[in-house]
């Protein structure tokens, strides 16, 4: 068995290579849901229904989509400049402590002022937080995997200290989280008596904002030739280091950003269960759209879908929904396969 | 030649899409030949040697050894029957000594211990028998070039190859290494192996090989004894036409717009440290840097380049002593590099062709502007590039990774050049190109000096220098030597020069 590089690649396959292996991921979890004793399309049908079958469903999806859209585009802009940022997690932890510092109280404006200063505060502090990594990786060359991965668990710890500790609500009746933000700093409801907030507006935003920057600026030009080949972008004379810096600071920011969103935006005070692992699951939304941003949107919405069905069609049937976290990770494989796929042929014998 | 010969390739046939790589090739090879297998980039003696290997499977068409059909695409199958392939770039674990990357491969899977004192028994008999000395307890790492080679090759002899296929072998190789290589392959044949080796230098072919076979578009438009042809011959079939070759004018030199003062410099892993380097460059001249790769050559190009900053001495351009050396600053006080690291350094291989030759200008106004860049602006300069340098490729959007090299080398050419310097950098410029592609960087250069830029030329290859430059000068172990006038200069003592002996290092003035 052999590898062969394509000549070329037509663009329908490069879109429909994923989306088939979406599928395929699914035929492969089929099996487990008929091992669980049900029905796969029936499974997959409430699964659907769960996620899109209403307004609410749909609104739920989508506010669920947003910090996974945050937080994919932060993967996705680290990695083009192969600038490895496992630390989404901490960043985002990074993100809600600023707003939490900043929105408790300490600072109060007119809504319209008071949701730019906190994305803004918030997303500079996760910047700047990556920039630690980022430093020891220029500096020192430590593997800034290894580092922004283990920072995830200074934030959380210093996290659970905060909340424990200086930052306790004394209103909470002995729940460990702090005190909720002002009014002011809570970001407005998009559709009636849902969940879906501006930070899903905002996400799309950022999406197109880093699509634009990747695509048409100097910046975007930079980050894409430093991470295709550091060695002949340091020959050609390009300000490498300052455009490690700059992609260290977007992606701490964006990641910073969901943590924001998801703290004013669905549940105004700081828990230690802001996230179940927004951060991480970025990386996932980012690998399956091939880093695109905006194909990020599209992959936070499936993995979104996936989350979101899987707790309503647990409740109608008797499967886990951990059948979710199985097909998202089937789902990464498959796709990764496929993209690889669409690049080799394998040639038997 | 009239017994069954050794090998046997017929009708061999391999598309590759639209593209067809071997169009009905057929050829022989006897006991005790070596065969060059002969032609430009592209003309498909890579793809026909990886069918013979079993890396491609061919669609049609079959290869026997000595009578016997050989199942296609099986390296296994070929190993069996004695093929053995050299490949341009070498197969070796670094981390590991000689003897273990030449057992590598040949124990059971999951034998318990390995028998190296037989391993070395073997390898040392062959060493023996064919002349190929290396240290087999000495770690592939610390290695040259050329003792790299003489382990891929024992490599291939110690699987108990009949038949030994070299692909583009001395490409890698100093002049001295390959008369090495030739010798060596000489003594192979000799001793009744067969050799097919790959290349595109006629010196090689006239020199070393008995017989020859040209390639040109996937077919065989030649086939014949050495003996009975000449390189011209040679190159005429294998380009399809009368080679174009560079002319030279001689121009009176202009003002000085290089020169090193006492320049000392060391990094690690680049060879030998420059020692008070003396050199001088003027405007319409080009200085050729002759030497044995791995004298500093690397290190001297790095620091034209901007790469690595001298610990010693002054760096002066037209007149002014650059005190911060880095890529950035060296564009700007006009210095065009053309490095000898096509893929890795001079191009960012995924990248457009028309983002590749934008990378040292884009930042300039009129191609960008607050941020943004002006994409029509680099489109109409790339296309207008394109088509003065010649650079064939499917488009301004076409991966640089699917262009040739000689189009790559054009493309770095067309940027260095499209920016008028002063000053041209040009490290091994035509290392491993075709005859045509040579001549198209050989005439730019020229022109370049012509229209008043100066030229520091580093080169291995004895002929472009002396056909090139103005001045020589030798680098041994870091050093330079007093120029020479390339008209004056005696070919044999530059040669010992190379070599380190009678070397002087008065340095120029």
């Amino acid at each position: 068995m052999r590898l062969e590089p394509r000549e070329s690649v037509a663009f329908g396959w490069q879109v429909g290579a994923p989306l088939l292996a979406v599928v395929a991921a699914m035929a492969i979890c089929s099996g487990l849901i008929l091992w669980a004793g049900a029905s796969p399309l029936a499974a997959w049908g409430l699964l659907l229904k769960g996620a899109l079958g209403s307004t609410f469903a749909l609104t739920e999806t989508l506010t669920r989509a947003t910090p996974l859209i945050f937080t994919g585009l932060a993967a996705a802009v680290a990695f083009r400049a192969k600038l490895w940022n496992i630390g989404g997690e901490g960043q985002f932890y990074v993100g809600a402590c600023m707003a939490t510092w900043l929105g408790t109280g300490m600072i109060d404006l007119q809504a319209w002022l008071m949701i730019p200063f906190l994305f803004l505060s918030g997303a500079l502090a996760g910047g700047l937080f990556l920039l630690v990594p980022t430093w020891l990786k220029t500096r020192l060359k430590a593997d800034e995997v290894v580092t922004t991965l283990l920072l995830n668990f200074v934030v959380l710890l210093v996290v659970n200290w905060l909340v424990f500790g200086p930052w306790k609500d004394p209103m909470a009746m002995g729940w460990p989280q702090a005190a909720p933000v002002v009014d002011s700093a809570m970001l407005p409801v998009l559709v009636p008596k849902s969940s879906l907030h501006l930070g899903f507006i905002l996400a799309l935003a950022c999406a197109l904002a880093v699509w634009w920057m990747m695509r048409f600026t100097v910046w975007g030009f930079e980050i894409r030739a430093v991470g295709a080949s550091l060695k002949a972008s340091t020959f050609a004379g390009m300000p490498v280091g300052a455009t490690i810096v700059r992609t260290a600071l977007i992606s701490g920011g964006l990641a910073a950003m969901a943590g924001v969103s998801e703290l004013c935006g669905v549940k105004g005070y700081l828990t230690l269960d802001l996230s179940p692992g927004f951060g991480y699951s970025g990386i996932v939304v980012a690998m399956l759209a091939a880093l695109h941003p905006l194909g990020v949107v599209l992959s936070a919405i499936f993995i979104a879908i996936i989350y979101i069905g899987a707790d309503s069609m647990s409740r109608a049937i008797t499967i886990s929904n951990y059948i979710a976290d199985v097909t998202t990770a089937v789902s990464l494989l498959t796709v990764l396969l496929a993209m690889f796929l669409t690049r080799y042929r394998i040639r038997w014998k | 030649m009239s017994t069954t010969p050794l090998l046997r390739l017929s009708g061999i046939t391999k598309h590759f899409g639209p593209l067809t790589a071997n169009d009905d090739i057929s050829l022989t090879l006897h006991q005790g030949e070596m065969l060059a297998l002969l032609g430009e980039n592209g003309a498909g003696k890579t793809t026909l040697m990886s069918i013979l290997f079993g890396h491609y499977v061919a669609d049609s068409g079959s290869v026997e050894v000595l009578g016997l059909p050989l199942p296609p695409g099986s390296p296994r199958a070929a190993l069996k029957a004695g093929v053995g392939m050299v490949h341009q770039h070498f197969t070796l674990a670094g981390n590991m000594t000689v003897l273990e990357n030449i057992m590598l491969g040949t124990e059971p899977l999951w034998g318990f211990r390995r028998n190296s004192a037989r391993a070395l028994a073997k390898l040392d008999s062959f060493m023996e028998r064919f002349r190929l000395h290396v240290n087999p307890h000495a770690l592939v790492r610390g290695l040259s070039v050329g003792e790299r080679q003489r382990v891929e090759i024992l490599k291939v002899l110690y699987r108990d190859a009949r038949i030994l296929i070299l692909d583009e072998p001395t490409a890698v190789l100093t002049p001295q290494e390959s008369d090495h290589l030739f010798a060596t392959l000489r003594e192979l044949v000799n001793q009744g192996l067969s050799v097919i080796f790959i290349t595109h230098k006629l010196r090689e072919v006239m020199a070393a090989s008995d017989r020859c076979v040209v390639l040109r578009h996937g077919r065989v438009v030649l086939e014949t004894a050495t003996g009975m042809t000449s390189a011209e011959d040679l190159a005429k079939a294998m380009v399809g036409a009368n080679i174009p070759q560079a002319t030279r004018t001689p121009h009176p030199p202009g003002d000085e717009v290089l020169f090193l003062d006492g320049v000392r410099a060391s990094a690690p892993d680049r060879g030998a440290n420059l020692e008070e380097l003396r050199l001088s460059v003027r405007a319409h001249e080009i200085l050729g840097i002759a030497g044995v790769s791995g004298n500093g050559q690397t290190l001297l190009a790095d620091l034209l380049s901007g790469l690595v900053a001298p610990t010693g001495g002054n760096v002066v351009l037209r007149g002014q002593t650059v005190s911060r050396l880095t890529p950035a600053t060296m564009i700007r006080s006009g210095v065009g590099r053309v490095p000898d690291d096509r893929t890795g350094t001079g191009l960012v291989a995924d990248m457009t062709v028309m983002e590749n030759l934008s990378t040292e200008i884009y930042r300039l106004p009129g191609f960008s502007k607050r941020g943004m860049l002006n994409f029509k602006a680099l489109a109409s300069r790339a296309a207008q590039l394109m088509d003065v340098f010649d650079i064939r490729c499917a488009g301004l959007g076409a991966p640089v990774r699917k262009l040739s090299g000689g189009n790559m080398q054009k493309l770095i050419l067309a940027r260095v050049l499209s920016q008028g310097p002063h000053l041209i950098l040009a490290n091994q410029p035509t290392w491993g190109l075709d005859v045509g592609a040579t001549a198209a960087v050989h005439q730019h250069l020229l022109d370049a000096a012509r229209r008043g830029a100066g030229v520091v030329l580093i080169s291995e290859d004895l002929d472009e220098l002396f056909q090139l430059s103005d001045r020589i000068q030798v680098m041994y172990q870091g050093r330079l030597s007093a120029p020479e006038d390339t008209a004056t200069v005696d070919r044999a003592r530059l040669g010992l020069m190379m070599s380190g002996q009678t070397f002087d290092h008065r340095g120029a003035a």
